[in-house]
């Protein structure tokens, strides 16, 4: 198994997007895929850091991805979506958008946030050129290690979520400018403010989920630490990390050392690098998702 | 006329529609492979052959929803469930998964395809490229769509589209929310349900009236008011601001349902060939004053003639409707 960096799914300063990618670069991370997949209207504000970040993590030798949006519905979304084979890339599809523009023989890889939740599907997606699929965050154990097998036997590598505040939903709504009363077309990109999200508590003050503009995530941090041996024997290719603030290169470091060893110790280790964070990780269990680590 | 698809979720609802005037039916098998998967509800094989022979000798058609996402390793089921849809004489079958389309265009393929809401295909590429793949022949819009959205989509498209205007109403892109796996371990995509009944527990305190989804608390209402069901996407939360304040309320969506009577004129001249009524779960009761509602409306929208507004006021409990995505400003 080795370590996939995921999209960044929050809006941040070009600057410290720079910063990012930069320190991304010298990690022993084996692939990235980067781009905006979560509100169109963002990327031009960041879309700069874009081309260097890749020639950066080129050059260290990593893969790289570019993520297509995962809702698409404006004229302007089409064409950003079409637009993205052009970059000499792999394309991450983030819907099924972007498989209508898909050239021949162009290699893609599916992001979690769409549905393949059995082989017929898997199957179907190799046959039109998967190379690479992360599955969907609430997919449990038994259902990853049916994927897997089903993902070597046609050579698509499987990929499952191993940290990072879940994908829960998505919408045409933007609860980020609703909480500030704003519409969504002068939302001023108050996500911005938030650079690992907003929370959601519930009435009794307990955190429960994370508004990121358009998405919804999980509160507490889905990690898949303590199950690492068992990813592994299911034959899973890769784990999927995603983007968040604060020492990102340490947790990255943190995650290569529990492949390169058996992987006790990792949820200490990862509370000691982001001890703001809650950990959940009942979805690998069939629990509910925000069941809580450890 | 625009086709009026109606809910069906047990053989008794299904005569009940089809007598009110549904010119079509939607149901499911009683079992994990639709996404109205709710004890007592839904068909059983002989059951369902003999749905479709009572609606199609009153003119009516039966469309069977399979519109789940087959379990790893175990998509027999559901590929039953597709064969049998065929054997029982069903007009359409209303999927969402992608492999279980490619099975049903290789095994059935004389059997119409309809793709789901749940597979959420919100522009014309991507409907276009279901209808190429998979020989889809009518969609069924998500409810992230403005109605200038779904004009412009039916000028990029051959296939029909379906829209829904009455019952409850997701917030989030359908198919694609794992809010209740998060809060439950079980979700719309994988188990057909979201916010489980069997999940829910209402409590009353000194504070007042709680409704709880999986020990989480989604709403707190005064003691003797109403107590909504606890979805997730409808509750009461509070969220941080980081500077001290904080926002409580309805986050995502006020507990309202859907009713767009007063669009239908307009979704008609966007080109939507079909209406759906969103409440399997519902009473004959309901279901009977719904559809007798919304057949005349459609029969009015034909004529040009007003559509009967608010009709179906109490039909939605005291709640509040919306027309949600439809109107560019609830976005």
């Amino acid at each position: 198994m080795d370590l996939t960096i995921g999209p960044n799914a929050f809006l941040w300063e070009t600057d410290v997007v720079r910063g990012f990618y930069r320190d991304l670069a010298a990690t022993p991370a084996a692939r990235v895929v980067i781009g905006e997949w979560v509100c169109s209207k963002r990327l031009p504000l960041w879309q700069a850091a874009i081309l260097d970040a890749v020639e950066a993590l080129l050059a260290a030798g990593k893969e790289v991805a570019i993520s297509s949006l995962a809702l698409v519905t404006l004229p302007m979304e089409r064409q950003m979506t079409r637009d993205l084979f052009d970059m000499g890339l792999p394309v991450e599809i983030a819907d099924l958008t972007a498989l209508e523009s898909l050239p021949q023989g162009h290699p893609f890889w599916v992001a979690p946030v769409v549905n393949v939740y059995n082989e017929g599907t898997l199957d179907w997606l190799a046959r039109k050129g998967a190379t690479r699929i992360c599955l969907p965050p609430e997919l449990p154990l038994s259902s990853v290690a049916v994927l897997a097998r089903a993902g070597r036997e046609r050579g698509v590598a499987v990929e499952v979520w191993g940290h990072g505040k879940a994908p829960l939903a998505i919408s045409a709504r933007c609860y980020h400018a609703r909480l500030h009363d704003r519409p969504k077309n002068a939302c001023m990109f108050v996500c911005g403010e938030d650079p690992h999200g907003r929370a959601v508590e519930t009435l009794e003050g307990d955190g429960f989920l994370t508004v990121n503009g358009v998405q919804t995530m999980g509160f507490a941090v889905t990690t898949a630490a303590r199950q690492i041996a068992a990813l592994r024997e299911a034959g899973v290719s890769a784990l999927r990390l995603s983007p968040q603030p604060g020492d990102f290169a340490a947790l990255v470091g943190a995650w290569d050392s529990a492949l390169a060893g058996g992987g006790d110790g990792l949820l200490d280790e990862l509370r000691r690098i982001m001890p703001e964070d809650a950990f959940a990780d009942g979805f690998l269990d069939g629990k509910p998702g925000m069941a809580a680590a450890g | 006329m625009m086709e009026l698809v109606c809910p069906a979720g047990t053989p008794a609802a299904l005569r009940t529609a089809v007598e009110a005037g549904a010119h079509a039916v939607y149901c499911g098998f009683a079992d994990e492979t639709n996404a109205r998967n709710f004890p007592g509800l839904n068909f059983s094989r002989a059951e369902m052959a003999e749905g479709v022979a009572h609606a199609h000798a009153r003119g009516a058609k039966v469309l069977v929803a399979i519109n789940t996402f087959p379990r790893a390793g175990d998509a027999d089921l559901w590929h039953r469930a597709i064969d049998d849809a065929a054997g029982a004489g069903a007009d359409a079958v209303i999927l969402a998964d992608m492999g279980l389309l490619d099975y049903a265009r290789r095994a059935q393929p004389q059997l119409r395809r309809h793709l789901s809401v749940q597979a959420a295909a919100s522009n014309a590429d991507a409907i276009n490229f279901y209808a190429r793949e998979f020989g889809v022949k009518r969609v069924v819009l998500p409810r992230v769509l403005t109605v200038a959205e779904i004009d412009e989509i039916n000028r990029e498209i051959t296939v029909e589209t379906e829209a829904f205007v009455f019952g409850g109403l997701c917030v989030m892109a359908e198919g694609r929310c794992s809010l209740s796996s998060w809060t439950t371990g079980l979700s719309p995509n994988m188990n057909g349900v979201c916010s489980p009944a069997s999940h829910v527990s209402y409590e009353t305190t000194p504070e007042g009236q709680d409704a709880r989804l999986g020990g989480v608390l989604i709403h707190r209402t005064p003691a003797g008011g109403p107590a909504p069901y606890p979805t997730i996407c409808k509750g009461a939360f509070t969220s941080p601001d980081g500077a001290g304040g904080r926002q409580t309320g309805h986050i995502f969506e006020d507990p309202v349902s859907l009713d767009a009577t007063f669009l239908i004129p307009m979704l008609q001249k966007a080109g939507v060939r079909a209406l759906k009524i969103e409440g399997r779960q519902r009473s004959r009761a309901y279901v009977a004053q719904v559809v007798r509602t919304f057949r005349a409306a459609v029969e009015a929208a034909d004529r040009g003639a007003e559509m009967p507004v608010g009709a179906l006021a109490k039909l939605t409990e005291g709640q509040a409707s919306t027309t949600g995505s439809y109107a560019k400003i609830w976005r």
